[in-house]
């Protein structure tokens, strides 16, 4: 498919909102084609950290909107995870209303800028979509978390973003822990009430993981600081530089400075490695590692301090959103060769489809059904070269996948400089180990209750330290109900 | 906020800065570390030892080399100044308790963070044997501080400028041979030092400890730049560390590890003492 410019795609879909003729049937509007996303030139890209998605025109909002059944059944709405009135906010871009569209959204999400970004809408909102169920493809349902970001983006550009209204002083505090999706939504719904909000932030800078793992290219740090700044102009005050657990323990938050609540949003921050030979060479990183140096570290700047480790042939093991940004961060820092090795084939890759696609645009080369079994040295202990192992599709397993079984005696060699590991994170222990009393599952993510709280009074969490590694909407969903909660519990 | 209450140079490359920092004055405990940063947008996240804290005047004491981009920054702010981002107390504070004879063991800057353990473990009712080592007199860094805690001071030099002429090991090793035999060792300094003090006493049983001081970005358990092989396991420095049993700890992984960026520094070092000494002729 040969790349169209967003002022190509503009004026297609100018020309094609001409012929429309209202009130359209729901066969029109199965008619109309569906909105591609501008994005940058994929060779221009790979030299660049700007974002790559470009977002629609107005042409391709309202284009796309009219491609909207405005089913009775609604079936997007169950399949958003925070319940957005889907339809109605599409119906007001039809009607060029951008204003009530986002304020439809924002009656039930804080982060549309984020979520119409980052949110995997094809198994979501836009997978029971009616629209991809007559045309028989999920690829072809509503552009929903487009037509989002469209709103959004719109409302932030035109600077109408108003920080939430504070009811007066209620005298309760309130400590959240971290500063990611989850405790910026509880900051939010908390502060609202009148309580007064401080938010612990271990690293300098706020924003969690939409600041040191979702790359630039994918979500500007522009619009993170954004939601922060309204934050901050709400009246939450934001202490970086603090870890809770070290710089002050979470029981003497509640015991001796005062806090009437507690929500912990620390997330899934706890690489996994996969306990191969050789993982501890010179060369190996979590992805965590590489893309904290390479985003919140800034690594990619030569100004910054933060050395980025010269790769020329890199590997990433893992198939998730995360090994994506991971494998799409080295193409830009100059790798020459970017292999992604996924154990799995394509069909079962969690990472979205859009962003496999634009991995592919930019040249990160596919190896589906491989995994490693040892990680190669030169003569220094630095990374020279992975041995890999081939896997073919066996029999269903519980899941109903098809699962990879091994083809004994396949081993070869991959001659690389750079393994990057992203087969997930688990939950940080630093809380847990110094709180007497937290229960914990397992998997030593937290456990909670159904409006979100601990085995500690007045302590809630939510977001990946509950969930283990999720999406930024789930976390918001779990913020909006620990904060429910904290609110009531104030009253 | 983190502003700097005093500036000392202990030898050529070596510093000693008390911090304005009350709450990570008031958690610190022996053994922990801070991780500081010059500049919101550029700069990078260092790991450093606290040397000493003040829980009453709200400081802790931090001692460093100029090795880096930000270590040769720092050495250039003054009292009055204040340090961007300081963050911490991290790290698994030292296990101290009522051992019998201890041996400290510190070279080069690794005397810093032994300070407050060699400190501490007096403090707990031990009997504490402080051996200090350097390339040469001149390098030798808070010789008075240490004499206040030892029972006893062995120092030893490469030169034989001050003190005796010869390695740690040497010491040590006799100390491993004495009666009463040491019933723990603490060797911080150099990997390799580390590693040697760990081969000195592995044939006397003396169980060994040595704290690491890996590369490290986070410093909270997120990034795992700073995990080292100790046994078969792998650990991460700034949440199961900074101490290890120093016969499981596999050195040469961590000395090649340490020198992922050498180039890099490398480069960055030349161009801070150019810097340095073009500022130093405009002076002039």
């Amino acid at each position: 498919m040969s790349h169209l410019t967003p002022e190509q795609l503009t004026e297609e879909a100018r020309q094609e909102l001409a012929r429309l003729t209202k009130p359209l049937s729901p066969k029109q509007r199965l008619a109309i084609p569906e909105q591609e996303m501008p994005a940058q030139d994929p060779v221009a890209r790979r030299g660049n950290m700007q974002e790559v998605a470009l977002g629609y025109s107005g042409e391709q909002a309202k284009l796309e909107a009219e491609r909207c059944l405005q089913c009775p059944t609604k079936p997007c709405v169950k399949g958003c995870p925070v319940g957005i009135n889907i339809p109605a906010f599409i119906q007001k871009i039809t009607e060029g209303d951008y204003q009530s569209a986002i304020g439809i959204i924002r009656e039930s999400s804080l982060l549309p800028s984020v979520c119409g970004r980052v949110c995997p809408q094809e198994s979501q909102c836009q997978a029971p979509c009616t629209v991809g169920k007559a045309l028989k493809s999920i690829d072809k349902a509503v552009a929903i978390g487009r037509l989002e970001r469209f709103v959004a983006d719109w409302e932030r550009e035109n600077g109408l973003i108003k920080s939430p209204d504070v009811k007066p002083a209620t005298g309760k505090k309130v400590g959240v822990i971290g500063s990611g999706p989850a405790s910026i939504t509880v900051a939010a719904d908390v502060r609202r009430e009148g309580h007064e909000v401080t938010v612990f932030e271990a690293f300098h800078r706020p924003g969690g993981v939409l600041l040191y793992g979702i790359p630039e290219f994918r979500l500007p740090k522009a619009i993170v600081d954004q939601e922060i700044s309204s934050l901050k102009s709400m009246g939450v005050e934001i202490k970086t530089d603090f870890v809770i657990g070290r710089t002050r323990r979470l029981t003497d938050l509640l015991e001796k400075d005062g806090y009437d609540a507690l929500f912990i949003g620390t997330g899934a921050g706890l690489p996994k490695f996969m306990n191969i030979d050789g993982e501890n060479l010179v060369g190996v990183f979590s992805a965590n590692e590489y893309l904290t140096r390479a985003n919140l570290m800034k690594g990619y700047d030569n100004r910054a301090a933060t050395p980025i480790f010269p790769s020329k042939k890199v590997a990433v093991l893992g198939g998730g959103n995360v090994a994506m940004d991971a494998a799409r961060s080295a193409v830009r820092l100059g790798a020459e060769e970017v292999h992604l090795i996924y154990r799995r084939t394509e069909a079962e890759m969690p990472a979205r489809v859009e962003e496999v696609a634009h991995a592919k645009e930019e040249g990160v080369i596919f190896h589906t059904l491989r995994n490693p079994t040892r990680i190669l040295a030169d003569e220094r202990g630095w990374v020279s070269g992975m041995e890999v192992l081939k896997y073919e599709l066996g029999e269903p397993d519980s899941s109903g996948r098809r699962r990879p079984v091994e083809i004994k005696g396949s081993e070869f060699e991959m001659e690389v400089d750079t393994v990057i590991v992203a087969i997930g994170n688990e939950s940080n222990p630093l809380i847990r180990q110094t709180t007497p009393g937290l229960q914990t599952s397992k998997w030593g993510t937290l456990i909670v209750d159904d409006t979100g709280k601990t085995s500690l009074d007045r302590v809630f969490a939510g977001g990946d330290i509950v969930l283990g590694a999720a999406t930024v909407i789930l976390a918001m969903g779990e913020g909006r109900r620990a904060a429910a909660a904290i609110n009531k519990l104030l009253l | 906020m983190n502003r700097i209450l005093s500036k000392r140079q202990l030898s050529a490359e070596v510093f000693q800065m008390r911090i304005e920092a009350p709450l990570i004055a008031r958690e610190r405990r022996a053994g922990q570390f801070v991780i500081l940063q010059l500049n919101s947008h550029f700069g990078e996240r260092i790991p450093l030892t606290i040397a000493d804290a003040d829980p009453v005047e709200g400081s802790i004491t931090i001692i460093f080399q100029t090795v880096g981009r930000t270590t040769h920054l720092l050495a250039l702010k003054n009292a009055g100044d204040t340090v961007e981002h300081l963050v911490g107390p991290l790290g698994q504070p030292t296990h101290i308790e009522k051992f019998g004879r201890v041996i400290c063991v510190g070279g080069g800057i690794g005397v810093a963070p032994l300070h407050p353990i060699a400190q501490a473990m007096k403090a707990a009712g031990n009997e504490v044997i402080i051996i200090m080592g350097a390339r040469n007199k001149e390098l030798l860094i808070l010789e008075e501080e240490m004499r206040r805690i030892a029972d006893e001071l062995i120092i030893c030099t490469d030169d034989g400028s001050y003190g005796r002429k010869a390695l740690v090991t040497a010491p040590l090793k006799e100390l491993c041979e004495a009666d009463p035999k040491p019933a723990l060792a603490v060797a911080i300094g150099p990997p390799v030092m580390m590693k040697f003090c760990a081969e000195t006493t592995r044939p006397y049983g003396v169980h060994t400890m040595v704290s690491l001081n890996t590369i490290m970005v986070d410093g909270t358990g997120m990034c795992g730049g700073c995990r080292v092989t100790v046994g078969k396991e792998t650990k991460f420095v700034c949440v199961d560390g900074p101490e290890f049993d120093g016969h499981l700890v596999d050195f040469d992984n961590m000395i090649s590890r340490l020198k992922a960026y050498k180039p890099r520094e490398d480069a960055d070092h030349h161009r801070c003492h150019l810097e340095e000494a073009i500022k130093e002729k405009d002076v002039v």
